[in-house]
């Protein structure tokens, strides 16, 4: 006699009955979510109230009451936000006093950025090799069309303002501070004494003291450094001070990216017969920067947020034209609008680079891991 | 940045030859093309931008009449805009080369800070503004008032010794430009605001009430403002000293904007045509050309006209001239002989 | 072997300084050093050079000169009387009243942020992460000033709001009424130090009673009573000796009593809010860190999910959330300059004053960059500290 295998069939269960309907659909996550509990019910509710006091009040006073046209501030009816002066002042805040005729420069040099990052930061970008290149390029080209040369329009940079001079010294800090931050990253990991000491020495001091007093050192005590008549441009003083404070940030981050990399391949580098910088330079750098560009854009982020402070030594980047349109007769007392538009111009930039981060964040991360 | 081979070079060089000899200010304005002008960053009347983002101003003025002294184009000017905290530094470090900035001429700045001033263009003084409904008639009647004040100004130090002296209280309320100041005061958070008498009709005009503020009869210093630069360089003062003369001595003399051309060819005061280059050669003295002073009134006209086209009764500050008119007219404005 | 290798196939003496590699590290490092030398001589002279050109003197002799401007909130006693070099120290003090401040809100803040992130409840995660995203991204100046808007929108000093006539809430600060103290207050101090002193030792031998015995002893409470009931019950038997100065109304302002300005509590709300944001992140990030196997562990063992994440997460997730937290405090510390925008006067904006008055700008420059760097020191070596402190020995 075979003993029968205990097993059941499709036709003995009884049939499936449907999920009571408080646990399904839009109703159970709800429950789940929201009002799961007292608390988490008293929660929502008093997130629910302030939610409908506030986004209705916002929206109906940035857009349905708003008004959008008129010379000055008393064609604005007062009930909503005053718009008016966008349309004329908008090329204020974008380019700063940069001569009207000539902006399509800048918005050229704008346009170009993107075919010079993208094969640094996406992968699979159709010809990198040869877009790395005019990565390379680039900063030469954007110099030059900005500021004149090659049959182009001289412009001096005093005429920089407004959101093009918060990208401008942005970017300019952070291209230079590349390189001398891989440099005190390699530094402070140096065997020698001496050149740790150093290395450290400034990544400290540089960390340690605000952007602010930094600025002032590049405003007044500069000037005093440098032989007497012996004068730089502004811009280039306040670049050089940005890219100074920024590279000690970047030595970090890069040296958590060298510090990442598997002593393996130090080793068979040297195995391989590869010297110092040969090494250095084909195989632990690439990958040290690869894994760095996280940390490289969160330092470029909180780097373009710290251009704002360029306001304080007498640079108009974009708040600082909030500022000077404001203080204008026909314009007062519209400060409300005007560091609404500067924080969503900001908002806008800081959270897709944010965002982008992450992302990279999440996909090297897998790559990573097998 | 053209000039990075040369600091390179100089680092080798230079040890033994500083001190000595350096260029002066009018080779490098010419040979930059422009002349800096440090302005301020926006005061009504002063130094303020129009809708198409150009500065324009009485201090604004006086740096495009010494641009036409020199090259004879009143655009060749790189404006500089400084802060209260910066203007000095930017002056004494080279960024800028003459500072149009209503900037007071005192004993420490012209002795301490190692700068040069070069006359008066505006007599002024320090005074208070506050609005009608506080009822009270007088400055000394503000004890414990909350008072605005701009940092790192000899505003701040007279503020402090009026009340010290007085033996009345205050709190300071520390702003940084005269945007800020208005903002404050507007809001309330001071019940007076303090500075010098024309930045209080400045900010006067950008109330909407402006009736219900007013500026209390007491001045309590003497805030003579004027243009200044490097100790060091008498040849670039001495430009720099002249273009007002110019400026002063033509509405004495009655040239004007409109009639300066036809006057340039002769008249019969021996005094303007020594001003215009139609005799002598004070231009040449000076290493400027001979139409420099003609050059200086085309570019804005004479005092007078300076005044009333920023500063006048037509202009919403509605400043009268006072101590600012000539001697002739019950001022004090009174400028060399130029012979 | 390298080095044998070098000196086998190198020639005789300088060749060896090319190939053999210590030689090279030392022949690199003395030309830096003499290329740092000539630097800093050329600087060195420029400066002399350029102070001599402006007739400037050098030197921190101007310390001693009088200020002859007033400073409107300040912790310790000042004039315009007073020397620059007490105006600096009313700055520092300033900087550091300002820092420790928005350290504590900040941390506060940030804690509560990140773990109701992690909150089930999707709606309050949501809003908490639409309000830290939104602070992340705007630069702190900005928010700086809208704060400081905000607090020049309360009402004016006629209007103002009273709590009870002693306290006072309008534009231009929160009047409080300052304590003066009386000659009995020495016991209470004391008393106060003895309580501190008794709960840190009543804690060390409730730890050792717990690994021994396995009970717990309530040192929150027992801790809680000493600290504050202690003194209050010195105070009541001492006869209350502290006086109040009550803020009282006058023709512009209030007179007595201590104020707070506006523009330090929009420079603390800005600071502690943008920070923060950045704190819950960290904390946020920490807590995840912790392996799911912990809180399952937990609730096997019956613990509440309270007592879980005080008990068993926190104290892991401290590890990775420590060594990030260190550097946000630096940069709130470093943040606080900006203080300078809305008339805060703390150091920087001190020194720019003082800098402007005597023209001494390296001097000032460099007291600024010792300051600061003495409070990063100052600030890391106890974080470490406290990492350390916390760190977990591992067998």
């Amino acid at each position: 006699m075979t003993v029968q295998p205990f097993h059941r069939s499709q036709a003995d269960l009884l049939p499936e009955r449907a999920a009571p309907a408080a646990t399904v659909g839009i109703v159970g996550w709800l429950r789940q979510n929201l009002f799961s509990s007292w608390a988490n019910t008293a929660f929502s509710l008093i997130s629910l109230y302030l939610l409908w006091l506030i986004i209705p009040t916002v929206i109906s006073w940035a857009f349905i009451d708003a008004n959008l046209a008129g010379d000055d501030r008393f064609a604005c009816n007062g009930a909503g936000a005053c718009w008016a002066w966008l349309d004329q002042r908008i090329n204020q805040f974008l380019y700063g006093f940069y001569p009207s005729d000539q902006t399509w420069r800048v918005d050229i040099a704008l346009v170009l950025l993107v075919p010079a990052l993208a094969p640094l930061l996406f992968d699979g970008v159709p010809y990198a090799r040869y877009l790395r290149w005019f990565s390379l390029a680039y900063p030469v080209i954007a110099t030059f069309l900005l500021i004149g040369g090659f049959g182009l329009e001289g412009v001096s940079t005093h005429k920089f303002g407004g959101f093009m001079l918060n990208v401008t010294v942005g970017l300019a800090g952070i291209v230079l501070s590349l390189p001398i931050g891989i440099v005190l990253a390699l530094g402070r990991r140096s065997r020698l004494p001496i050149i740790r000491m150093l290395s450290i020495g400034f990544i400290e001091l540089v960390r340690g003291v605000p952007l602010i007093t930094l600025l002032f050192v590049s405003n007044i005590i500069l000037p005093i450094f440098l032989p007497p008549d012996v004068t730089f441009d502004a811009l280039v003083r306040v670049i050089i001070m940005v890219s100074a404070f920024s590279s000690a940030y970047m030595a970090e981050v890069i040296r958590g990216g060298l510090q990442a990399i598997p002593r393996g391949q130090y080793e068979a580098a040297q195995a391989l017969g590869l010297r110092y910088w040969q090494s250095m330079g084909l195989i632990i750098l690439p990958q040290a920067l690869k894994i760095s560009i996280p940390g490289i854009v969160n330092t470029f982020i909180g780097l373009f947020k710290d251009t704002t402070l360029v306001i304080i030594i007498g640079l108009f980047d974009i708040l600082g034209i909030g500022n000077a349109m404001v203080s204008n007769p026909d314009w007062l007392g519209l400060a409300t609008e005007a560091y609404v538009f500067v924080a969503l111009f900001f908002f806008i930039t800081c959270f897709s680079m944010s965002r982008y981060s992450l992302h990279l964040e999440k996909r090297l991360d897998t790559e990573e891991r097998r | 940045m053209r000039k990075l081979p040369y600091l390179v070079i100089s680092a080798v060089f230079s040890i033994a030859a500083w001190g000595t000899v350096h260029a002066g200010t009018l080779d490098d304005v010419k040979a930059a093309g422009q002349v800096k002008c440090g302005i301020n960053t926006g005061l009504p009347g002063f130094a303020y931008t129009d809708d198409s983002g150009k500065w324009t101003g009485f201090d604004v003025a006086y740096c495009r009449a010494v641009a036409a002294a020199v090259f004879g184009d009143p655009s060749k000017v790189k404006y500089v805009n400084l802060t209260g905290k910066n203007r000095f530094p930017a002056l004494s470090s080279g960024e800028v080369d003459v500072l149009s900035r209503n900037t007071t001429w005192t004993f420490s700045r012209d002795v301490d800070l190692g700068f040069s001033f070069i006359g008066v263009s505006y007599y002024d003084g320090q005074g208070f503004i506050g609005r009608k409904s506080l009822g009270i008639k007088s400055a000394k009647e503000l004890d414990g008032a909350s008072v605005c004040i701009q940092t790192g100004t000899t505003t701040e130090l007279n503020l402090a010794d009026f009340f010290r002296v007085n033996k009345i209280k205050y709190e300071p309320v520390p702003i940084e430009t005269n945007e800020e100041a208005r903002k404050a005061y507007v809001a309330e958070r001071c019940d007076v605001y303090t500075t010098d008498a024309s930045g209080l009709a400045a900010t006067k005009t950008t109330f909407a009430d402006a009736n219900a503020h007013m500026v209390f009869p007491e001045i309590i210093s003497k805030e003579p403002l004027g243009p200044l630069v490097r100790q060091g360089d008498d040849q670039w003062a001495d430009i720099a000293r002249w273009t007002l003369n110019v400026l002063i001595n033509a509405e004495e003399y009655g040239v004007t904007q409109a009639n300066v051309s036809s006057k340039a060819n002769g008249t019969d005061n021996p005094e303007i045509n020594r001003m215009l280059g139609s005799e002598g050669s004070l231009g040449a003295m000076l290493g400027l050309s001979k139409t420099w002073a003609v050059d200086v009134l085309k570019a804005g006209g004479n005092y007078a006209e300076i005044f009333e086209r920023y500063l006048g009764n037509n202009t919403p500050l509605g400043l009268e001239r006072g101590l600012n008119a000539l001697y002739k007219d019950g001022g004090i404005l009174y400028a060399p002989p130029m012979r | 072997m390298a080095q044998l290798d070098a000196a086998e196939t190198a020639g005789p003496g300088l060749g060896r300084l090319w190939t053999d590699e210590r030689a090279r590290g030392l022949l690199f490092q003395i030309l830096v050093v003499l290329g740092l030398a000539l630097f800093v001589a050329f600087i060195v002279s420029n400066t002399i050079a350029n102070l001599q050109r402006a007739g400037l003197a050098s030197g921190f002799g101007f310390l001693t000169d009088q200020a002859f401007f007033d400073i409107n909130q300040k912790l310790i006693e000042y004039s315009s009387t007073s020397t620059f070099g007490r105006a600096l120290i009313v700055g520092i003090l300033n900087t550091i009243l300002v820092s420790v401040m928005g350290v504590i809100a900040a941390t506060l803040f940030g804690f509560s942020a990140g773990i109701i992130r992690l909150s089930p409840n999707w709606l309050l995660s949501r809003l908490v992460g639409a309000y830290v995203e939104i602070t992340r991204n705007i630069p702190v100046l900005l928010q700086i000033i809208f704060w400081w808007s905000v607090l020049t929108g309360l009402p004016k000093v006629r209007d103002s709001l009273g709590l009870g006539d002693v306290m006072f809430l309008n534009n231009r600060g929160i009047r409080l009424p300052a304590p003066l103290l009386e000659s009995g207050f020495e016991w209470v101090f004391a008393a106060f130090v003895i309580g501190v002193i008794a709960t840190v030792l009543t804690s060390r031998w409730a730890r050792k009673r717990q690994s021994l015995t396995g009970q717990t002893f309530p040192v929150g409470s027992i801790g809680l009573a000493l600290i504050i009931g202690l003194p209050i019950i010195v105070y009541w038997i001492a006869g209350s000796p502290v006086g109040w100065d009550i803020p009282t109304p006058k023709r512009f302002n209030f007179q007595g009593g201590f104020n707070v300005t506006p523009e330090l509590v929009a420079l603390w709300f800005a600071l502690s809010s943008y920070t923060g944001a950045f704190i819950s992140e960290i904390v946020r990030a920490g807590i995840l860190s912790v392996s799911k196997g912990q809180t399952e562990a937990a609730s096997a063992l019956g613990l509440r999910p309270r007592q879980t994440m005080r008990l068993v997460i926190i104290p892991q997730a401290m590890r990775v959330i420590i060594p990030p937290l260190t550097s946000q405090y630096l940069n709130l510390t470093k943040n606080s300059s900006l203080a300078i925008a809305i008339g805060y006067q703390d150091l920087v904006s001190i020194g720019g004053t003082i800098l402007n008055q005597s023209g001494q700008a390296l001097e000032v420059v460099g007291i600024w960059m010792v300051i600061y760097l003495s409070l990063s020191l100052l600030m890391s070596s106890f974080m470490n500290w406290y990492n350390k402190h916390i760190a977990l020995v591992e067998r």
